[in-house]
């Protein structure tokens, strides 16, 4: 589970079939292929005919929900090897889409972050986005200092994969960045940094 | 009045001081014995001559030094002056704004003439004289608000207003006490003031926000804030905690008078005529402890409102490592006397 009460974080409030949607775009990270897989069970497989689904196993590989998505046989399914072409793929799904098309992502945070900054890069509300988190609580976090990002942050204080401060997460989350913020924990003592402790599993 | 505007520095020697006029007019923040947070807003009307509340857009004698201080920070960090794409209409808006203010209770200094859209603007303390279209940002140096905020002292966020919310979409952010422009733009208002402890619980922010929502154009309003700050550096910026926190290990009992200040930020909001957007003026005052003891009443009451704060709050605004040696430093200053309320002194 995620903690919960951070302000500025968005709320994962969980997929939910749209009936009146023209198209669906299903875009899945790992543990998120059963997020759409629930869907099915719940609603019946009716608006997969009309579905996009883009899928990225990541750590969820030896799981093989490639196979049961594909399986699911909707309109489109896509693979990626790694996010990069992912997100490739996505804008081009974007760029073409019409009105009365649904974005839903599904994943661990860090990826619905990065997906839906694309989408509101492309004029979509955020509010219209449909999230659900699933698999690892790891967050993505941006050095305030240096501004780089580092992905799959399961400890705080951690060491900036950039610039090397060790830094303290905060429980605060830009949705335009898609990333929480980082801040130099013994910034006024320098070299007293407390042990990285276990916080994102 | 003619300012005489004072050749200091916000780092490395710090030479910044207050002259008498300056400490007499310091906008003390608090008017009782122990502070809470509350949604202290007034009116921002004309106040008493001589006070930072006699003009609505405050010129002091820090003027030039700050705009010098903020230009270096540019320099290093363009991060910090940003606007996103739909807050065109704002930025004129707050050029406008300040300028007339400016130019209307500084006419020694600032002079604005329009001839149409064809205006001239002249900043005689910053040795600048330049006429453009207004409405075309394509005639002037910089984006209209980072044009203008180049030249007023404080930092200005424009806030769009939506959804029946407020939403941080445009700002110029060099003087901060410890919040990212470059992380908070585009949130919300209940977003950006997520990492405040207390105020969400006690329901500050939601009637803080139904009043903004109604604020009016011409009836701005404004409230103070505080922190205290080690040494008077304006940059007191989340992305240089690393290079300033250190100052926080160098607070001594002997030293602590001229090194701690008290940072005071006087909030006023101002409605936007074109854009229906809000201007959010953040103007940082200091003041070291050492000046702000020659007033006898803010001396008593600083240390009983140090001493009754409560832990969350004095961490979150980073006093915790230093209030032991501010109290005890301060208390040769309250002789139990009772105070007057309010923040002026006697």
């Amino acid at each position: 589970m995620l903690v919960q009460g951070i302000k500025s974080r968005p709320e994962y409030k969980g997929l939910d079939i749209d009936p009146h949607a023209k198209r669906h775009l299903f875009v899945l990270e790992g543990e998120g292929a059963q997020a759409l897989m629930d869907q099915v069970g719940a609603k019946g497989p009716d608006f997969l005919a009309k579905s996009e689904i883009l899928y990225l196993a990541a750590g969820a590989a030896p799981k093989a929900y490639d196979v049961a998505l594909s399986a699911l046989a909707p309109d489109v399914f896509w693979q990626a090897p790694t996010l990069q072409p992912l997100l490739f793929r996505l804008r081009a799904c974007l760029e073409q889409a019409r009105m009365g098309t649904r974005l839903s992502i599904a994943g661990t945070e860090g990826f619905i972050g990065q997906i839906m900054q694309v989408a509101i890069e492309y004029g979509i509300d955020y509010h219209s986005i449909h999230t659900e988190h699933r698999g690892s609580t790891a967050r993505r976090v941006q050095c305030v200092h240096c501004k780089g990002i580092t992905d799959n942050v399961t400890t705080s204080p951690f060491a900036c994969s950039h610039c090397g401060l060790p830094l303290l997460v905060r429980d605060h989350y830009s949705r335009r960045l898609g990333a929480f913020q980082g801040v130099n924990i013994d910034a006024e003592e320098p070299g007293t940094a407390p042990e990285p402790e276990e916080m994102f599993p | 009045m003619t300012i005489t505007f004072r050749s200091e520095t916000f780092r490395d020697d710090f030479t910044f001081r207050n002259s008498l006029y300056n400490i007499k007019r310091f906008p003390f923040p608090f008017d009782r014995d122990e502070y809470m947070y509350s949604v202290n807003m007034e009116p921002h009307i004309r106040g008493k001559a001589d006070s930072v509340f006699e003009n609505l857009i405050d010129v002091d004698e820090h003027y030039v030094a700050e705009m010098q201080d903020r230009a270096m920070v540019l320099k290093d960090d363009p991060l910090r002056c940003q606007a996103l794409p739909h807050m065109m209409a704002a930025q004129w808006d707050v050029l406008e704004l300040i300028m007339e203010h400016q130019a209307q209770d500084y006419p020694e200094h600032f002079t604005l003439t329009k001839d149409g859209d064809r205006w001239r603007w002249i900043n005689r303390p910053m040795g600048i004289d330049d006429t453009f279209t207004f409405g075309d940002p394509a005639t002037l140096p910089h984006p209209p608000m980072e044009y203008i905020t180049r030249q007023a002292q404080g930092d200005f966020c424009i806030v769009d207003q939506r959804d029946n919310n407020l939403w941080m979409d445009a700002g110029m952010v060099t003087t901060q006490a410890d919040w990212s422009l470059d992380f908070d733009i585009g949130m919300n208002f209940m977003e950006w003031h997520g990492p405040v402890p207390l105020a969400h619980q006690i329901g500050v922010f939601d009637r803080a926000l139904k009043f903004l929502l109604n604020l009016q154009q011409g009836k701005p309003t404004r409230r103070l804030n505080w922190t205290m700050t080690v040494n008077p550096r304006l940059d007191t910026s989340p992305e240089n905690y690393h290079k300033w926190g250190p100052d926080r290990t160098t607070v001594t009992p002997e030293n602590v008078g001229d090194k701690m200040h008290l940072r005071v930020e006087l909030q006023s909001l101002w409605r936007l005529p074109r854009s229906n957007a809000i201007l959010f003026v953040i103007r940082c005052y200091l003041i070291s402890l050492n000046e702000l003891v020659t007033v006898p009443k803010w001396g008593r009451r600083l240390p009983r409102v140090l001493k009754s704060l409560p832990p969350e709050i004095a961490d979150y605004k980073g006093l915790t490592r230093n209030r032991p040696i501010m109290i005890d430093w301060l208390a040769k200053y309250d002789d139990g006397a009772p105070t007057s309320a309010g923040i002026h002194p006697d």
